[in-house]
């Protein structure tokens, strides 16, 4: 019997770990032979951990299933019980979805990669080593793909300004320092398909003339430094990695670094500069990284999720991709649906959802069963937003004019008991404690914004056009998006609920 | 390991080991802090040398990264997601719980001996929020109950 338990981050601090040892305990004791498979997450946090087993009418689930929970699987056969879910993939949740780039993680073994190939791995690698480098980028930028990182930049022309650079050495750098709250989409694709990524980042080397890919992954995500590193050792030895991938003679290696718990690291320059080994501070533009990048060379910078895209381009072609989606939003966004929610995970979908249909019905509503008071979109620096502007569609055009940014596509659900007055404050807080200090609006800015957030809250409603004011001047003279974006969780705090900014100390106990 | 028990040459298997990638800078810190549990101050002047840095250009690496420590840390590592996500969930309240429990100020450092309780800005958990990192491991869905049996495993 093969059962499937995930060794995804969350399925594990969920107690996946004591699941799977319950399970080898307990087919030992039976003298049953049992083949545990740590697959990725499907996605469906609320049932984790989620164990799956293989039967003739496909994998069916069980969850949320904790080490007290094995014998009774046992005892019932795997069929039936209080934990049954059914086949996987029929769960509402999961059978609604559109998964392109997520299509293999929860399904194989992570760290097999010829379960990868049997999945469709490596077909779209195959068929670009067929193709020209300008044909590539044409595929990506015909496909309409945009940075998933949350700029939204078209790929294929980023591609083709690094494809058209002159230098001897050229970079691929992934950005998978993911620090947004609310997102967990880069996490859960290297923990549960790392090979995606990695040839992701081989295609974009041959569209470029790149032969190394840096990754820069943070450092509070240690189950996918442990798999990345490992599927990287895989491919190395597949000879998928290294001096002639697949017999090409074409090269390719990628070499993974760790963060070291910035959140500024995040933005591109910043993080070009943390790779070379100086201060995580944020670069002017230009010049753009495409053309002076890493170690000042031409360099494709790409979030986890752009590249993880590119494989399944390349193997279905850019109509295939394009068909998917809204107006300028091309192709399917995995949406993180977090915080408190009924039904949180991953949701992959092409553009175009409502708000509100993904907060209360994919979501399932507020775990804790009260009203939702707000939403925040795209991280720290997205805007939060209220219930009656839950017809807001997804997608980067709709949620801009919105006045707010689709970011990495978290969504954090707030209920009514949420202190936006407070949010708004921790947001100011968050831009001081985060900010690389080379710019002064988004430096002292921040820092003056908790003060005067805190002299609103203790009765001075005259401070209130100062902190629009202040917003103003960070919005418009900071460098990067932290100083620049901080405003929005502020004043869309303060739309959504001027009266949280104006109540005593008292009033809030 | 005390700061002076650790010798210039303690240092250098590690830079062997890195010295030839590309900006390798990180590498090493993360491979310094890894054997010694913080930067002590003569890897510092160590590998400004290596690397043809000065040493005020080493210093300010190490202090710009919170990862990075100049001294030794606490025997117990209690990192507590103070993100949106998880303070949606509640995180505030546990964070003053766990303060609370184990006797610690805001700024961590007035914790109990041995145990240091570190705010941190998201762990990827926040489907299933509150989250902690204890010693190194992710909980996810922590209540106060939940981290006071996890404390209580500790001995605490």
């Amino acid at each position: 019997m093969r059962v499937y338990v995930p060794g995804d981050a969350a399925a594990r601090a969920l107690g996946a770990d004591a699941v799977a040892a319950a399970i080898a305990a307990e087919a030992a004791a039976r003298g049953e032979t049992v083949e545990i498979v740590r697959n990725g997450s499907r996605g469906m946090i609320w049932l984790e951990p989620l164990v799956e087993v293989e039967t003739e009418a496909g994998r069916t689930g069980f969850g949320p299933v904790a080490a007290p929970d094995v014998p009774g699987l046992f005892a019932c056969d795997f069929n039936g019980g209080p934990l049954a879910l059914g086949p996987v993939e029929d769960i509402p949740f999961f059978a609604r979805q559109t998964r392109l780039t997520f299509a293999r993680c929860g399904l194989i073994d992570p760290l097999s990669l010829a379960e990868y190939e049997a999945q469709g791995g490596l077909t779209g690698l195959r068929r670009a080593l067929t193709m020209s480098a300008a044909d590539i980028v044409t595929e990506i930028t015909e496909s309409g793909l945009r940075g998933r990182g949350g700029a939204g930049f078209p790929t294929g022309i980023k591609w083709n300004t690094v494809r058209q650079a002159e230098a001897a050495q050229k970079y691929v750098v992934c950005n998978a320092d993911e620090g947004d709250s609310g997102n967990f989409a880069d996490r859960m694709l290297i923990e549960g398909d790392p090979f995606c990524l990695i040839e992701g980042m081989m295609i974009a080397g041959l569209a470029t003339g790149a032969d190394t890919g840096f990754v820069y992954l943070r450092s509070e995500y240690p189950d996918a430094i442990r798999v990345l590193q490992r599927a990287v050792a895989l491919a190395r030895d597949a000879g998928l990695l290294g001096t002639d991938v697949l017999g090409s003679g074409r090269a390719f290696e990628i070499d993974i670094r760790i963060g070291a718990g910035a959140y500024v690291c995040g933005e591109e320059t910043a993080l070009l500069n943390s790779l070379e080994g100086k201060r995580g501070v944020v670069r002017a533009k230009p010049p753009l990284p495409a053309l002076q990048g890493a170690f000042g060379q031409p360099t494709v910078i790409n979030n986890v999720i752009t590249l993880a895209t590119v494989p399944v381009i390349l193997d279905r072609g850019a109509a295939f991709y394009r068909d998917f989606g809204l107006g300028r939003s091309r192709g399917t966004i995995p949406v993180q649906v977090a915080g408190n929610v009924k039904q949180g995970g991953l949701f992959e979908i092409g553009f175009g959802l409502p708000l509100g249909e993904l907060v209360t019905q994919i979501g399932g509503g507020t775990a804790s069963g009260r009203p939702v008071k707000a939403v925040q979109v795209g991280g720290p620096l997205g805007a939060y937003f209220a219930p009656d502007q839950f017809d807001i569609t997804l997608g980067y055009e709709e949620f801009d004019g919105a006045g707010g940014l689709i970011g990495h596509a978290g969504l954090v659900v707030f209920d009514d008991s949420a202190d936006m007055g407070a949010l708004a404050r921790f947001a100011m807080e968050f831009c001081a404690i985060e900010s690389c200090g080379k710019c002064t609006p988004c430096r002292i800015g921040a820092q003056r914004g908790v003060e005067t957030i805190d002299r609103i809250r203790a009765g001075d409603s005259a401070a209130i056009p100062l902190l629009t004011d202040l917003c103003d001047t960070m919005k418009n003279g900071s460098l990067c998006a932290l100083g620049g974006f901080t405003p929005y969780p502020v004043l869309s705090a303060l739309r959504i609920a001027p009266e949280d900014f104006t109540r005593t100390d008292e009033a809030a106990e | 390991m005390t700061d002076t028990a650790i010798r210039a040459t303690d240092i250098d298997p590690i830079l062997a080991d890195h010295i030839a990638r590309p900006g390798p800078l990180l590498p090493i810190l993360h491979a310094v802090q890894q054997a010694f549990g913080f930067i002590p101050e003569i890897a510092i002047t160590r590998i400004a040398e290596a690397l043809n840095l000065g040493r005020a250009e080493v210093h300010g690496v190490v202090s710009f990264y919170h990862d990075f420590r100049s001294t030794p840390g606490s025997a117990h590592v209690l990192r507590i997601c103070r993100a949106e996500a998880c303070q949606a969930q509640g995180a505030v309240a546990l964070e003053e719980f766990a303060r609370a429990r184990l006797d610690a100020g805001s700024d961590g450092q007035a914790a109990a001996e041995g145990m240091a309780v570190e705010a941190v800005y998201c762990l990827g958990l926040c489907a299933c929020g509150p989250a902690v990192q204890l010693d190194g491991v992710l909980h996810g869905r922590v209540d106060s109950a939940r981290l006071d049996r996890l404390l209580a495993e500790l001995g605490r």
